[in-house]
This record gives structure tokens, sequence and C-alpha cells, in this order.
């Protein structure tokens, strides 16, 4: 159990240098929430209700999270060097574990601007959405992770990503519009958990399928 | 069994006695139901080829799903139909069931571009069966998303007139229903049986190659 | 170590393996030779456990950690160090001693100068070097090289030769080549395809 703690940790790192060392991912994501949130004010006619603001939240963390998760796997899918991860005796669960809790952090610092954004240009941001946030983060991290590996395998990546993703994020887009919204946001967070553990259990049980033949 | 299909869909409007609403439900609900049982098996065999690996459990997977497709799209249809009918809009987002199958329908199409994007072979069957068991977990995980999703998106709620089910209604329900199970397994066996010969075809061709 | 019984690969309608046996005991040494497209590469990947066979039995006795392999590509992270890839390396291979190994493997592929560097920066010769560190790390007992020697320059060439005879004695060896005659004296059996 520690030795998959282990590889995930030295998975995650990884992609946390390479991030560092590239500086492309991150800086995009990050104008790209803020120039949607913007998109959005425009979008939207004055007198409409908080509540399709606190929609558009949920559309721009998203959108933003497929702009990082096209690019989660770019490194591993040249030069074959996911064949090298797959060789190594770790459990290939680790691969997938290690690249969705980069991505995770990559879409915290991302939404570390969006919300202070958010709420300067719309609403304040209560407890009660940063909680349906952090949650829901979790979910698309993992799921989006997962679904960014298998499309690498084909040959229209970019497009199959969004494709394949979107149907799985619905679940998660109305736990967060619930929690935001919602006069007892409890029920939201709480589907919102569910989602987490079915969905990260299921992504680490099959995981090994993804990569091997 | 083509033939006993045939008469139940001629029986079936002559035991319906109120409404042309409800003659639609007989075929809707069990369109639907179907729909879920094509997918329910498409995930079996998904589930046989990644822990058994028997030879045809990829291509029995492709074909349940393929027509589970084909089955919500009908579904999809329908609801619309009874939609119209019942509150004279085309779409409804207060029916659960409908919206339920429209992400459905959305998860088990993006399944076919997956299909055609990726290279013949064991790693496409692989991708393939883990979307296929994906798909089967989120259909609870989506429904009940959806459930709650009615509190915050439709605080009026629709009273459905939905059909109260007895007696002779409800046995011409789940006749139609067995004729939509039947169907379902007629196709899936013929097309099955036609990809089956494709690559029994391809094999020998290659084999005289 | 490696049984092979009827294997056979197909890639779509191409059939690439058509019903090969062999066997490969604990200590051998065998070398695949063939024209480019003919299966050695595939072959490789089968034992390595990259690739499944599409019929037959491929039993490949040893786990993925004792296996060191070699493919057409490094297999390395451009954008990391040489030190940092076999770092990465080194610690999901649960390598003992990782830095001092790291640094022996860097000094013998004369890849210990260029150690900071990028490993985009290097050049073809030097990355066939790293990709060799990469799989030799772990001490590997089942070597799977694909064309080990290819983008070696003659120095590249003999540290690569020196290094298969010192291992040769503990490790058993696969290794597809488009130059058999410099495999001559260590090999024990041979597989020619078509």
């Amino acid at each position: 159990m520690t030795r998959f703690a282990a590889d995930v940790v030295t998975l995650a790192r990884k992609d946390l240098r390479l991030e560092l060392r590239a500086r492309d991912t991150l800086p995009a994501m990050l104008l790209f929430v803020v120039a949607t949130l913007v998109v959005f004010h425009f979008a939207i006619p004055n007198s409409s209700s908080r509540l399709a603001a606190n929609g558009l939240l949920w559309v721009a963390i998203l959108f933003t999270a497929l702009l990082g998760l096209g690019r989660a796997f770019v490194p591993e899918r040249e030069h074959g060097v996911l064949d090298g991860l797959v060789l190594a005796p770790c459990d290939r669960s680790a691969i997938w574990l290690g690249k969705g809790l980069a991505a995770l952090a990559f879409l915290a610092l991302a939404e570390a601007v969006a919300l202070p954004a958010f709420a300067l240009f719309f609403w304040g941001v209560g407890g009660a959405t940063l909680a349906g946030v952090a949650l829901a983060d979790v979910g698309i991290c993992l799921v989006g992770s997962f679904v960014a590996a298998m499309s690498v395998a084909s040959r229209a990546r970019e497009l199959l990503l969004p494709l394949l993703f979107l149907p799985l994020a619905v679940p998660i887009v109305i736990g967060g519009v619930g929690a935001s919204v919602a006069s007892g946001p409890g029920r939201y967070l709480a589907f919102l958990g569910l989602y987490d553990v079915v969905f990260a259990i299921l992504c680490w049980a099959s995981f090994e399928y993804v990569v091997t033949e | 069994m083509a033939a006993s299909i045939v008469l139940v869909f001629f029986v079936v409007p002559n035991d319906a006695d109120q409404g042309f609403s409800q003659r639609i439900f007989y075929f809707h609900v069990p369109i639907a139901l179907t729909a879920y049982v094509c997918f329910g098996w498409g995930a079996w065999k998904a589930l046989l080829h990644l822990w058994k690996r028997p030879p045809g459990a990829d291509l029995e997977s492709y074909v349940s799903i393929h027509h589970g497709v084909i089955f919500g799209a009908l579904t999809l249809l329908t609801g619309s139909i009874w939609a119209k009918i019942s509150w004279g809009h085309w779409w409804v987002w207060s029916e659960n069931q409908l919206v339920l199958f429209l992400v459905l329908f959305l998860f088990y199409c993006a399944y076919f571009m997956l299909r055609f994007s990726v290279e013949d072979g064991p790693a496409r069957a692989n991708l393939c069966a883990v979307y296929a068991l994906f798909g089967v977990v989120l259909i609870p995980v989506s429904f009940l998303a959806i459930r709650l999703a009615a509190h915050i998106i439709h605080p009026v709620v629709f009273t459905r007139h939905g059909p109260r089910v007895h007696g002779t209604m409800l046995l011409t329900f789940f006749v139609c229903w067995a004729a939509m199970l039947a169907l379902f397994a007629t196709l899936y066996h013929v097309e099955l049986a036609g990809k089956r010969l494709d690559s029994r075809l391809r094999e020998l061709r290659e084999l005289l190659a | 170590m490696i049984t092979a019984r009827a294997l056979t690969k197909r890639y779509g309608t191409k059939r690439v393996l058509r019903g090969l046996d062999f066997e490969l005991e604990p200590g051998g040494f065998l070398v695949v030779t063939g024209p480019n497209g003919s299966g050695k590469t595939t072959l490789l990947r089968l034992c390595a456990g990259l690739a499944a066979p599409t019929s037959g039995t491929l039993d490949v006795s040893v786990d993925r950690g004792r296996l060191g392999f070699v493919g057409h590509e490094p297999l390395v992270y451009r954008e990391l160090t040489a030190l940092e890839n076999l770092d990465l390396y080194g610690r999901l291979y649960r390598v003992p001693e990782r830095r001092e190994r790291i640094g022996m493997l860097l000094e013998r592929f004369r890849l210990w100068d260029a150690r900071s560097e990028r490993v985009a920066t290097l050049s073809r010769g030097m990355l066939q070097r790293l990709a060799l560190c990469r799989a030799f790390l772990h001490e590997p007992d089942l070597y799977v090289l694909d064309e080990p020697f290819s983008g070696l320059d003659d120095a590249g060439a003999e540290l690569l030769d020196r290094e298969l005879a010192e291992r040769r004695a503990n490790g058993t060896f696969l290794v597809a080549t488009h130059d058999p005659a410099r495999l001559e004296r260590l090999a024990t059996a041979r597989i020619a395809f078509a």
C-alpha cells in the first residue's frame, strides 16, 4: 500500500517537474479561465439570475480542466515513454493516480485565480461553493485523467477526450451547481463525494486494462 | 419469431382504451427498458472480456451496445412524441427518464467514436470494454444526479398523468416489453452472426493469401 | 525462461508472427535476425509484456521488475535531465543504493558529464546509451534488447560490448540485431526471420 503511494508521489512529482520546465499548460489554463469569465459577462444578459452566473462558473471550470487534461499525457505519448512506465513493476493504476493528482494541482491553481475573478466580476463565493468545487475537482481530475489515457490510444485524441469526458461530467456539474445554489447543499456535497468514491474505485480497478493488451 | 412480434404490435392498439398518448407509453417504456437491458448485457460481456477473455466477448459487447444506442434513440424519439402530446413541448427537462437517456445516449455515442478511432486489436477491445463498464456505472449515478437536479432546476413540478396500469393494460404492457426484448434478441443474433461471418471470411482470405 | 508455442500475432489483417515455437533457457543468449518488418520487434515486445499474443502461448517466467527492455524508442522524458530520468526509473524499479548505481552507470556509459542536461539536447548516440542505462539500472535477470547497437558510434558500441560481456554470466538475453556477427561469441542460439 505504501509502495503504491510512493509510486504515485514519484509520478506526480515528475509531472509537476515537467510542467515547471515547460511552463505551458498552467499559464494557458489561467488565461483561459479568466478570458472565459469575461466572455460570460458579455454572454449573459444583465437581468439574469445569480443561478445562471453560478452555472457559468462550473462551465468555466469544466472547460479549463479539459484544456489541462488534453495536455496531460503528451509527454508520455511522445517517443512512446508510456511503454517505459508500463514496463515498470509498479501498479499501473499508479500512473493514473499520479497524473490525476498533478492535474488536480494545476486545476486548483487555476481556480485560485478563477474564484476571486468570479467574485470580482459576478457574485461572491460561499463556503458551500468552495466545498463543492473541491469535491468536484477530485472527480473531474480522476475521471479526466483516466479518459485522457484512453484517448491517447486513438487517432483522434484531442477530439475524443471531450466527447468521452462530458457525459461522465454531467453528474459532477449537477452536484456542483446544486452545492452552490441550493438552500440545502449537504445533499449535493454528499452526492459529489459518492461520485468521487464510486468512480475512483472503478478507475483504479480498470486502469490496468487501458494501458495493456 | 418475427411473425409473433408483428402480431403483438397489431394487438396492442386494440387493447388501449383511453387516449392516444397511452399507446405511446406502451412503446416508449418497453423500448427504454430494453435499451437498459442492451447496455447491461453489453457491460456484462465487457466484464467477461476483461476477466476471462473468451474470444467473442468483445464483439458481443459491441453489438449489444450498438442495439442499445438504437433503442436509446427510439426512446428519445417516442419520449419526445409523448412529451409533445402530454405537455405540448417536444422536450421537457422535468421528465427524468428522458434526461437520463439523453446523457446515456451521448455517452454511448462517444463509445462509437472511441471504437472507430482506435485500430482493431486487443487494445481497442480493452478500451471499449472499460468504457462499457463506466457506462453501466454511470446509469445509476446519473439517475441520482438528475433526481437531485430536479430540485434546483425545476421548482415547478409537472403532475404527470401517468397511466395507471391495471388489468389488461398491464398485460399489454408486459406483452409489449416481451416483444421488444424478443426484437432485441433477434437483431442481436442476426447482427452477431453477420459480423462473425465477416471475420471468418477475412480469416479465410488471409490464410489463402 | 521464455517458452513460446504456436505464437501468433496479428495486427488487424496483417499476420506478423505465425505459429512460432522456441525456448530460451536461463543463462541463454538468443539472437534474432531478419529484415525490417519481419517481426523481430513484435516478438520482443511480446516477450517484454508490451503486447499480447493473438493466439498460442508465451510464457515468460520473470516478473516485470527483473526484466530490462530496450526498444526502438529510448523511453525517456525529453524535458527532464538524464539524472532525473534515471532517478525516476530507479524509484519505480525500487533500485537499492539508487544514487550510487545511477552514478556508476552514467560513468560507465560516458554520460556523467551530460547528466544534468535536458535529454532533448543529447545526441542520438548519447540517447541510446541513456536507454541502455535505463534498461540496466535495476540489474535485470532477463534482457530484451531490440537493436541495441543502433545509433551508437564505434566507441559506444565498444562500451556496449563490454557491458554485455560482463553481464553475460548473470543474465539471460534475447537480442534482435542487424549485425549478428558482433554477437557471435556470446550467442547460444539463433532465430532468423524471413
